[in-house]
Formats: C-alpha cells, structure tokens, sequence
C-alpha cells in the first residue's frame, strides 16, 4: 500500500505500524488525496497499540493536505487505544507552526518535534 | 463597482523591489497547470531568500522560516485562483510580491465566477470579523477550508480583498486577494 511519486511517497510499515510520509504534498483537493487518507486510516484500522506518523521529512503541505490529516486524525480519534504519535522536525518550519493544531484536535495525540 | 474588504493596500509597480509572475488561459490541462503553482511559489521564496542571507544560525533560521512562509502562501493563492477563475473570461491570473523593510506583501488577481462572489464574500467578512483561534479549530475539524486560516493563524498573516470589474472585460468580476506578512 506505498504510494511512490515523483513528488512525494507514503510508505507504511506494519511492524512498526509507521507510517512515513515524505516529499512535498501539494495534490488537488479531496479527490487527488483520497489514496493518501486511505493509507492513513486503513493504518488506523488495524488498531495498533500506538500509531506513529512520521511526517520529519515532508517539507511542504497544502491547505488540503492539512484537511487530509485532520480527517486521519478525526478518524482514528474514534479508537481510543491507540496512541497517535505525530512526528515532526524543527527544520522543517510549516511543521512547529500548524502540527500543534492536529494536537488540540486529539488531546491524547503525541507531538514529537525533534 | 468596487468593493473592498480588509485593509487592502494599493500598489505602484514602479516602487520598491518587486517580482511579478503571469498565467494567461490556455488550454494547457490543470493538472500540468497545477504543478506550476508550487514551482512559481518555490521559485518566489527562493528569489526573496537572496535578501535575507542566511549567515550564521539564527539568520539561517529566519530565512529558512520565511521561505517556508512565503512558499505556503503563495502556493496557497495560486492554488485558490487556479480553482475559482471564471472559465468563460480571458482574464489572466497574476502573482506579485512585494518586499518593504517590515513586510512581503502579495497580490493575486484572477476572475470570479459572478455566481460566486458573493457566497466568497460573505466568506471574507467571516475571516474578517470572527475570532480567528476558534474559526480554526472550528474548521480543522470538519477538515475543510483551511487555506485562508492558515495564513491567519499559523503566519500571522493580515488579509485584504479588493473586488473590481475587469478593465479588458467590463462585464467580468476581478478580485485581487492581498496577503502582508510582516518580518
């Protein structure tokens, strides 16, 4: 279920349950990010005991992307197990600015800005 | 008829540093459209780092800071105006960007589809009034519109909008969107 673009890629790693996301997400809207959100929660799905999005090397995020993680963050709040471990990189500069904001969505959420 | 929303500053092309990028429509398919607006924003954030050299730690922080900055709002404009331009109009999209010494301003100008316009104000006059922090996290989590908040909220950014008929096409709707970050 890797997503490989020239531009971006998605990889999951269900032994860690990790998903790693890399690149710059700059898609059209909903349609174009549908196959991203499913990697997303199809990882939620499998109610892992915790959850880790790595996004350290995604260095760019529209407005739709920002909506697509919020939709993954809305969907796996629905499973109170799992532990969501969100994690970013002072280098990347979007990410201490607008990663803090998925946090006051899922309170429970872990931010690990490194 | 004009009409203005927020503080919304007219420029002089001939004043201060400037750069200014045009898309005349074509009939080039959007999706290979599409990926010129993150060239074009990539491209203004590069031009603007040249004058903020990133010397020693903090500097490079702070140019690294604005490139991302720069880079996500001009994306984002070119972005909206791509996917709301009135198709039947001939009206160009245009991007311009301003460098002051306490701010970079920009000014994206596309047609409005005239069935449009005022739904999108009726938007504006809601980013312009209501508490930002609350429409957000209102937003974020019906995941949905979060373009113009962002700016707002995560860049501090101030907004203006200016509504105007087209000069080569009286009977089209232009808006000129303005987006000032200060530095």
């Amino acid at each position: 279920m890797d997503i490989i673009h020239e531009d971006y890629q998605v990889r999951y790693d269900a032994a860690t349950a990790t998903v790693i996301c890399q690149g710059s997400f700059r898609l059209r809207g909903t349609e174009e990010y549908a196959p991203i959100l499913q990697v997303l929660t199809a990882a939620a799905d499998a109610k892992p005991a915790t959850l880790t999005l790595d996004l350290r090397t995604l260095q760019f995020l529209n407005s739709s992307g920002i909506n697509t993680l919020a939709k993954f963050v809305l969907h796996v709040r629905q499973y109170n197990a799992t532990q969501v471990v969100m994690k970013g990189s002072h280098r990347v500069p979007w990410q201490e600015k607008s990663l803090k904001n998925f946090q006051r969505l899922l309170p429970g959420l872990r931010l690990e800005i490194e | 008829m004009t009409r203005i929303f927020g503080d919304f500053i007219e420029r002089k092309d001939d004043h201060g540093e400037c750069l200014q990028i045009g898309f005349s429509p074509t009939s080039i398919p959007i999706q290979q459209r599409w990926r010129n607006n993150g060239l074009s924003a990539d491209f203004l954030a590069d031009y603007l780092s040249t004058f903020f050299p990133g010397d020693d730690r903090a500097a490079a922080e702070r140019q690294a800071d604005l490139k991302s900055a720069v880079s996500y709002v001009a994306n984002e404009l070119l972005e909206n105006a791509m996917k709301f331009s009135y198709a039947p109009s001939q009206h160009p999209i245009s991007i311009a960007m301003y460098l002051e010494s306490d701010a970079v301003s920009f000014y994206v100008t596309n047609s409005v589809d005239p069935h449009a316009v005022a739904v999108f104000q009726q938007t504006i006059e809601r980013l312009l009034t209501e508490d930002i922090d609350a429409r957000y996290m209102a937003q974020l989590a019906q995941a949905d519109g979060m373009g113009y908040l962002t700016m707002l909220h995560d860049y501090g950014a101030a907004l203006a909008w200016k509504f105007a008929p087209s000069l080569q096409e009286p009977d089209v709707v232009t808006v000129t969107t303005m987006v000032r970050l200060s530095i």
